[in-house]
Formats: structure tokens, sequence, C-alpha cells
């Protein structure tokens, strides 16, 4: 047996771990722990300029490569600088483990400098948190907080280590330990049988059905299975904003994604329909509009690994509780040994109808020859880069133009924060992503308002190399405040309007990185050119867009599925 | 509708904080609440009275089972059960209310655990309702103070809640 400090078990049960990045910034009570770090040279330390940006990393990190993210942060305001980042990532059941420094256990509870109570503080917005009160724990407390991460829903764990837990001439014998024991932690490793089968019999005695899926499919990595059923059956699908990529949008069954400024078709199909199967997704009030008028027809089949995310806001009628990959599995050989075969007329009649709501073309917005559209420059990035790239957002309108207008074929690569909707998430998640793909084109699409939530990481983006493109759609205002202002308080546009704004482009070159201004339409699709072949640099790329333009489709507040606003003056 | 939750819970710090902070956060109702270690010193056993829809008794449920400290869980007022809370009232006990007092404690089965001359404190156990009747026989202008527990309660007949 070895002997290490607490400091030495810390890093050494992350290298057992195989974690490769942590994301943190240093301070008093996580200097034993920074020691530990310094002496090492298997994980490696990526320093943030602020903390909340270091979990937005590990975040980015998180929803890219489906493995945990790490955070390291010291006591007080340094780990209460992580809480946005938290609850970000726990709205988003991201797996994440944040490790926070602690005074010393002498003087918790005596306001000693730089105390806060952060497993109080985190406790509404976590999975779980572990506390250290013995260095001989931290194996374990460890070994724990990944598996609690990372299995069942996903979620961010905190682990406080005071800082008398890392002690240098302290030692203890290390093991890190193989199994985890939690007798209370038992998460579903299958579906019910029974219900599985259930639910494949009304699948295929549908006559208006849809496949209603979320980002669940793509935490537990289901996409393939969750394709295969779908062709199969040949039923339309329609996905959350958290879901995107978890079928291919090129795809003909593809309806687009549902909810307040989802596609037309997708909404009209969920409200006209007689059958729902839900499949990791969780009827957030984005997607549901008022849940009493909620598609009135419908019949629901939820699949979930979280049986509290079943009948919370919507009933189902069949609940299944399990891992989507493994519920899917079985439904899809039910479905192939299945005498019973879809009813063919009526579910060409289905897509005939379907078809019809597509040709009404919901989803369109009116160019113009001089102002550049917002949604446009969205379109134009996805042609340049094929659809493939990494594209991660902030949250607002170019938010939702991003989600509209890119079309991802794959998993894993639109990465927005669809629960929390933390503005200066981008910046750090699409940093997250590009140092673990440093070969894939990484975009970040953010307004003027968002980038200057987490403007400061510019200066980490140099420090390690990260050629991000920042695609800053700048309207000049707080889009989406406006655009409720306009719709709902009769265009007062209180505190919505961003004076002073920075010249973005000397900004992006103080901090040693590149700047491209485009103002006039003719230029867009040149300049975007010349940016995305600038492949070594990050490239701020301020883009004036009109300062009109609003979201749209949009549905009607209170009002059901298929109440929607498609255009400033056209309401179906 | 008024339930009974029983829960078997880690005996950790930080455990009961977060059985609590879940209520307040997701906006659920604690009427009482009871807490102490059981036989086996790493459990505790922690009985909550809530009221809701059964939506939300629901709810209620599936969110303490997805805490990691909570082991098991019961909803007791989903069968026969007994329902227990202690009370103690100190009542103003002089001349005449002395043997009046004393023969209500008497029809509600309680004790009189401490006398001074013009003080009675009462011991008694009951369902709450029982508690609430012995506090309106001896009428409130009497009472000086009131503890009460909070409701326990266990399954009727052959049903455990253990591990």
């Amino acid at each position: 047996m070895e002997l290490l400090s607490g400091a030495d078990m810390l890093i050494r049960s992350l290298q057992d771990e195989g974690i490769e990045y942590i994301y943190g910034y240093p301070g008093g009570a996580a200097l034993h722990i920074y020691d530990a770090l310094f002496r090492q040279d298997k994980v490696k330390h990526i320093l943030v300029r602020h903390e909340q940006a270091a979990v937005h990393m590990a975040d980015g990190y998180a929803r890219a490569t489906g493995k945990p993210g790490t955070v390291l942060v010291t006591s007080g305001p340094g780990a209460t600088n992580t809480i946005t980042g938290i609850a970000t990532a726990f709205m988003d059941s991201i797996p994440m483990v944040v490790l926070c420094g602690q005074v010393a256990s002498t003087l918790i509870g005596e306001d000693a400098f730089q105390e806060t109570d952060m497993m109080g503080v985190s406790r509404p917005v976590v999975k779980h948190n572990l506390s250290v009160r013995h260095p001989e724990e931290i194996p374990e407390i460890i070994r724990k907080a990944y598996y609690i991460a990372a299995t069942g829903r996903p979620g961010p764990v905190v682990v406080d280590i005071p800082k008398d837990m890392t002690t240098p001439n302290e030692r203890y014998e290390y093991a890190y330990p193989k199994k985890v024991k939690l007798r209370s932690y038992n998460p579903a490793i299958r579906g019910h049988a029974g219900q599985i089968k259930k639910a494949v019999d009304m699948l295929l005695a549908a006559k208006r059905p849809i496949i209603y899926a979320g980002g669940g499919v793509i935490l537990g990595k289901a996409s393939d299975q969750l394709t295969e059923l779908v062709r199969m059956i040949g039923y339309p699908i329609t996905n959350t904003i958290m879901g995107i990529g978890c079928y291919p949008a090129s795809d003909k069954q593809h309806l687009g994604w549902l909810g307040m400024h989802g596609t037309y078709e997708a909404n009209m199909a969920m409200h006209h329909s007689d059958l729902i199967l839900c499949v990791g997704a969780r009827f957030d009030d984005r997607v549901t509009n008022a849940t009493e008028k909620f598609c009135p027809g419908a019949r629901i089949i939820h699949i979930d690994i979280d049986p509290a995310s079943i009948s919370k806001t919507v009933d189902a009628d069949v609940p299944i509780v399990g891992p989507v990959d493994a519920v899917l599995k079985e439904m899809l050989s039910l479905v192939k040994e299945a005498k019973e075969k879809p009813d063919a007329d009526a579910i060409a009649s289905w897509w005939k109808q379907i078809d019809e709501w597509r040709a009404f073309h919901g989803m369109r917005y009116e160019t113009s020859p001089d102002v550049i559209k917002p949604q446009e420059v969205i379109e134009m990035l996805c042609r340049l880069t094929n659809g493939e790239a990494f594209v991660t957002s902030d949250v607002g309108q170019h938010q939702m133009f991003a989600a509209q207008y890119y079309k991802f074929d794959k998993p894993n690569r639109w990465i927005n924060s669809g629960g929390l909707g933390t503005m200066g998430f981008g910046l750090p998640a699409a940093m997250g992503v590009k140092l673990t793909h440093p070969d894939d084109e990484v975009l970040c699409i953010t307004g003027e308002g968002s980038i200057q939530m987490n403007i400061q990481e510019l200066s980490t983006c140099k420090q390690y190399n990260l050629p991000v493109k920042i695609i800053n759609l700048n309207n000049q205002a707080l889009g989406m405040v406006k655009q409720w202002q306009d719709m709902n308080y009769e265009s007062r546009h209180a505190e919505s309007y961003m004076e002073s704004l920075p010249d973005f482009i000397k900004l992006a070159e103080a901090y040693g990185h590149k700047g491209v201004r485009i103002e006039k339409k003719e230029d867009l699709e040149t300049k975007l050119k010349e940016v995305l072949a600038m492949k070594d640099d990050l490239v701020f790329v301020d883009i004036y867009v009109d300062r009109f333009e609003h979201v749209y489709p949009m549905q009607v507040a209170r009002g059901s599925m298929k109440d929607m606003w498609l255009s400033k003056t056209e309401r179906v | 509708m008024r339930r009974i939750i029983s829960v078997l819970l880690e005996n950790e710090p930080g455990a009961l904080s977060r059985v609590v902070g879940l209520f307040s956060q997701r906006n659920y109702n604690i009427e009482t609440l009871t807490v102490a270690p059981t036989e086996d010193e790493t459990l505790s056993r922690l009985t909550v009275t809530t009221s809701g829809s059964d939506k939300v008794i629901e709810q209620i449920t599936k969110q303490l089972n997805k805490l990691i400290e909570v082991v098991k869980l019961v909803d007791l007022t989903e069968g026969a059960h007994i329902e227990r809370e202690l009370m103690l009232v100190k009542l103003k006990a002089t001349g005449s209310q002395r043997a009046e007092i004393k023969r209500t404690v008497d029809i509600f089965r309680g004790q009189i655990v401490d006398v001074t001359s013009s003080v009675y404190t009462v011991q008694l156990a009951g369902d709450s309702e029982k508690l609430d009747g012995f506090i309106q026989a001896v009428g409130t202008s009497g009472v000086l103070e009131v503890v009460r527990s909070g409701v326990s309660g266990i399954a009727r007949g052959e049903k455990v809640l253990s591990l």
C-alpha cells in the first residue's frame, strides 16, 4: 500500500477514474490540492478566468463527449461562483463533479475567511453532494461522486473538501475502490417487460402516432436504437431542443423540434396525434404550452430513467421506467417479432396530413435586399460547415435561430442551456468542446448580450489556444426580451437596449485574437468563408443583423400546442 | 388529502436538510415532521405528514425516493396504520379546575406528569385529532403551553418498513 496525503489521494483518484481535464481556479483552501496537481502530469488543469466558466467548460466537455466533466475551485467565492454553472448542468442532467475547497474543518461554522456553506448553498441544484470528514475517505468519495454523477439520470455532484483533509504531511494508505456500494441508490437497468409489451401493442395499433424524443436519448446514448425503431415503423418523429441530433434532422420522417419555437408541423402533429411515444423527455412547459389543453386526443407512453419525470406535468398512460437504450432495444425486437403491423392506410393518411402541414411552411422568414437576417447567417453557416460543426449557443433569439436553422444529423453536436437558460454559457462550453475536438469546427453562436456575460474567457482561449469561432448575431438589443416586450408590453422596451456596446473587434484583438465585422449582406458569405478558413485563430465575428426580427413560430401563451404565431401578423 | 409518509434515511449529517429542503424547494407542505435514529444506528426514521392531491403526493414520494440518502419509504395512509403523537400541556389548575382537569385527563387516558399548586403538566398520546380534542375539552383559556411531537406512524399487521 502506498501512503499518500489527502491532496495526493484526491489527484490519484482522479487519475484512476480516468479524468483527462480539470477546469478550475486556485485559492487558499484549494492550495494543497493545486500543489498535488502541479507534481503530476496525467490530469491536465485548465485555468479559467471566472469559476462559472470552469463549470460551463466542464459541461460543454460532458455534452460533447458523454463523459463527466470535472471542476476544481476554492472555498467561499470560488465555490459560490460555480452555482449558476451547476444549476445549468442540473437542469439539463449533465454529469459533472465539482470539487470545492473548504476552510479547515476546525473553522467551519465560525464565519472564517472565505467560508461558505457550500453543502447548503448547492443542495437544491445538485444530484448529490458529499463532504469529506476524514482524508482516508477521499478515494471512496471520489469514486461515489463520479458514479452518482454519471449513472441513472445524470447530474452534477459537489464534493466539499475542508483544507485540513488535504494536509501534505499527513499520509494514509491509498487504494481506489473498484466498486461503489450504495444501498439507497440503484438506478433501473431495464424497463418493465409487461409495460414494454403494452407500449408496443399501442404503438402498432395507433392511427396518428408521433415519437417525441428528448435529451435523455442523447444522454442515454440511444440515438442508434431510436433511429432504427423510428425508421422501422415509419412514424413521424419530433424532438425537444435538448434532443436535437438524437435523430437526423435531414431525414424525411423528422418534423423538426417542437414547443414554444418549434416547427408548425411538429406542433400540429403533436396536437392531433392519437398516440405519443415520449422517449427521454419531460413534458417541460416550453414544450407543452398549457397542460390542460395539451394533445387532447393522445394516449401517452413515457419512457424515462427518472420515475419522477413521469406524470409530473402530463399524465402518462403507460409509464416505463428504465434506460432508454435498453427499453428501445426491447421495443425493437418486439416490433420485429410482432404479427400485427402498423395500419398502413391510417399511417399513410396521417403522413398526407403531415405533409400538408409541412407544405404550409410554418418556419419562414422574409429576406431583405440589404439587411442581414439572423436566420440566413445560421443557414449559411450550416451549409458552409456541411452541418457537421459542434455548435454551442447562449440564450435568446440567436439560440432559437441556431436551433431552428442549423440542421444536426448527429447527437452531441448541439450544445445549449435548454433548461436553465443561462446567458454566458456558450463561449466556455465551446472551449470545453474545442479542447477535446481540436480538429472539428466549433461555433459559438451568441448575441451581444450573452457574450458579455463570460467575455473574460477570451483570455483562457489565448492561453490554451482554443480557436473557436464566435458568431455574434449583433442586433444591439436583448432580442428575446425585446420580442416579448413587443408582443406583450406594447413595445415598451424596458432595459432591453444595449447602449455602449464595446468594439468587439478591438476587444478580440486586445485578447490576442482576430476580429471580423460583417455589416453588409453582400459580404456575408465571403467573410464567413474567410473566417472558417482561419483554422488556427479564434475569430470573433461581429455580424450586424436585423434589429427588428422576431423568432417564429411562437406558441400563443396559455394556448394549446397548435396555437401559434407564424409571423408578426399571422396567427393560427 | 392528508398523508403520513414514513422514510428510512441514512443517518448522516445533512440528510435531514435534503428532505426538508426538497419540500420547500418544490412547494410541498410539511405539517409535522419527526425524526430519530432506529435500532440500526446507520438509519434514521423520519415521519412527515403532508397534504396534497394524489398527483402531488405521487411526486413527493418519487422526489423523496430520488434523494440518494433515502433508503426506503412508505405512504402509511395507503393502508391500515397506527398513528400516534405525543403532547405535553401545561394547564392552569387552581381551585375547582383541578378536579375537572383530572377527570378530563382520565377520559382522554392521559397522565398528569408534574404538579405545582397552580399548574398541571399533562402528557397525552394519540392521533392528532384526539390531541386537538383534548385541548378543546379543557378550553384554550386554561392552556399555558403546548408541545407536540409531531406524528409517528406504523403499518398495522405484518407489514414492516425495514431493509
